[in-house]
């Protein structure tokens, strides 16, 4: 297993998904002969129209969905379920809603029975981390979206995982929350080292968060395209002024409204 | 309904009550003082007789009677107990067949169409037969009660523990949580509610069931009362055994709602 630079590498082999008709509904083909290599550490942003497959890709990296064709593997192993390397951050957060943040936090680690107190102050840390400090025991409907996604991001930071997947994960936020937290999650990464996939709908946001940039077709999933994002790390805050960032910005655009229907 | 709601809604000494919630907690005496008087004045101005319409201090006076002798007691505690004990039995049953049934769904095609049909038999038809069958003591009117209960609080259990939210199970999926932990930290808390609510209904139906069997057939209990009243057009009597049904009805109905607060502060 060649492990590079600590963070596991995966691999998407041919991978093509079909949902089975039910109920007078047609089957639906959500991927289709998709090939894609993550690097080890690597911050890859999954950007398509809506429905092209991109939750469906990100679940079956995840383990949670079975594929019909090709493989998933992390490391050379082959992915036949969820494990403890791989922790989702979910777009409308799935927290519980009758668990304090503590407990949401601490979640993972109690499924894995780790004790009480230990889990606890490792919670009680990361909500310190992700900007929530003195929130510890408010209920999820007493929190902003944003603070309720910041629950899920350390959630899913709890448990450690080599790899973070994150579907949609800033979606449902308006525009400046959105913003804020972007920087919160790099500023986190930074001294983390982990693999995320990071799938969105916003150019901007693929762009000021990826090394790379995966352009999806429509569906049926597949890659049409993968492009160097190339801006400096750490990102400058006046991101937007680098020629680079509109330079992208405006190839993404190409690529997408030629996709058009 | 809405009258425990309102209680649940201004928890005791949270803050100062205003004119409004004054008027909250006066308004229930005054609809049944409002109630009473209406009663009162039906009964004077046409003149109805006592076996029609009893006066409601005519009531009142059977009710003293009554109690004080010990016959009102003595009746109400037989149906209290065949009551507790339906709704006991009809809930532990629907529980265990609500958690089975949540768990698979060709076993609930399978079973769901003779569920559906038991409950389309009137248990006024089949309360004669259990009489015969279990005799006139306390196990035919149980029976009948826990008949009615269970249905309301089988439905919403199965409703409640599938009701979880997809992303949810997802979470647990991707922690590689167990069966157990799946059912205990996701799957019991979401139906809780559905429960509660569901077991809300079956307390206020146990009465029924209860007081069916009594009439059908039994030598005690308030439904036996009511029949005793009817036979000798002791129609004070009557009243007075239905009002006691419907004090046990809603003491049953406000019990289960103060349990439900403490198992479900989180959601206020
Ligand atoms: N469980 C399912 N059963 C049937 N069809 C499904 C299921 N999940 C997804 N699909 C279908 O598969 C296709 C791809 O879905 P998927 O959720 O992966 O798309 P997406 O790119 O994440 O879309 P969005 O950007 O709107 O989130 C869609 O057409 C969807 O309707
Ligand atoms: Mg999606």
């Amino acid at each position: 297993m060649g492990r590079q630079r600590g963070g596991p590498v995966i691999e998407l082999r041919n991978c093509s998904k079909r949902y089975p008709s039910q109920l007078g509904q047609a089957a639906v083909d959500a991927l289709e002969g998709v090939d894609l290599t993550i690097r080890p550490e690597e911050f890859v942003c999954l950007l398509g129209p809506s429905g092209c497959g991109k939750t469906t890709l990100l679940k079956a990296i995840a383990g949670l969905v079975s594929l019909d064709e090709g493989e998933v593997y992390i490391d050379g192993d082959l992915v036949t379920g969820p494990g403890p390397d791989r922790a989702m951050v979910f777009q409308d957060f799935a927290l519980l809603p009758w668990a304090d943040v503590v407990t949401n936090v601490a979640f993972g680690l109690e499924l894995r029975g780790v004790p009480k107190a230990t889990r606890e102050k490792k919670a009680f840390e990361l909500v310190q981390a992700v900007g929530l400090a003195g929130f510890d025991h408010h209920f999820p409907r007493q929190l902003s979206g944003g603070m309720q996604q910041r629950v899920g991001l350390a959630r899913a930071l709890a448990v450690d995982p080599q790899i973070l997947l994150m579907d949609e994960p800033f979606g449902a936020l308006d525009a400046l929350t959105r913003r804020l937290l972007q920087e919160d999650l790099l500023t986190l990464l930074d001294r983390r080292r982990k693999t995320v996939v990071f799938v969105t709908h916003s150019m901007d946001e693929a762009v000021r968060l990826g090394d790379r940039v995966v352009l999806m077709t429509p569906r049926p999933g597949q890659v049409r395209d993968i492009v160097e994002v190339g801006l400096p790390r750490p990102r400058p805050p006046d991101l937007e002024k680098h020629p680079r960032f509109a330079e992208l910005l405006e190839y993404l655009w190409q690529q997408l409204r030629e996709m058009r229907p | 309904m809405a009258f425990w709601d309102k209680i649940r809604e201004t928890p005791a000494g949270a803050e100062p009550r205003g004119v409004l919630g004054w008027l909250h907690v006066a308004l229930v005496p005054l609809t049944l003082t409002a109630f009473v008087g209406l009663w009162a004045l039906v009964v004077r101005v046409l003149e109805y007789p006592a076996f029609i319409l009893p006066a409601p201090d005519r009531v009142w006076v059977r009710f003293l009677v009554l109690a004080g002798d010990g016959t009102l007691g003595r009746h109400t505690l037989v149906t209290v107990g065949e009551v507790l004990a339906g709704l006991a039995l009809g809930t532990t049953v629907a529980l265990v067949l609500g958690f089975v049934l949540s768990r698979s769904r060709a076993l609930e095609r399978l079973v769901a169409p003779y569920l559906v049909a038991s409950q389309a038999i009137p248990v006024v038809a089949i309360a004669p037969l259990l009489v015969i069958w279990f005799g006139a003591g306390a196990t035919s009117k149980v029976l009948l009660s826990a008949m009615i209960v269970f249905f309301p609080i089988l439905v919403s259990t199965v409703a409640g523990l599938r009701g979880s939210d997809p992303d949810l199970d997802d979470l647990m999926r991707s922690y590689q949580a167990t069966r157990w932990q799946t059912f205990a930290k996701l799957h019991l808390p979401t139906a809780l509610p559905m429960i509660v609510a569901g077991v809300k209904v079956g307390a206020t139906l146990s009465v029924i069931g209860a007081v069916v069997g009594e009439l059908a057939g039994s030598d005690r209990g308030l439904g036996f009362l009511v029949k005793q009243g009817q036979g000798i057009y002791d129609t004070a009597l009557m009243f007075v055994a239905v009002i006691m049904l419907v004090v046990i009805a809603m003491a049953l109905y406000g019990f289960v709602t103060l349990l439900e607060r403490p198992l479900l502060a989180w959601r206020d």
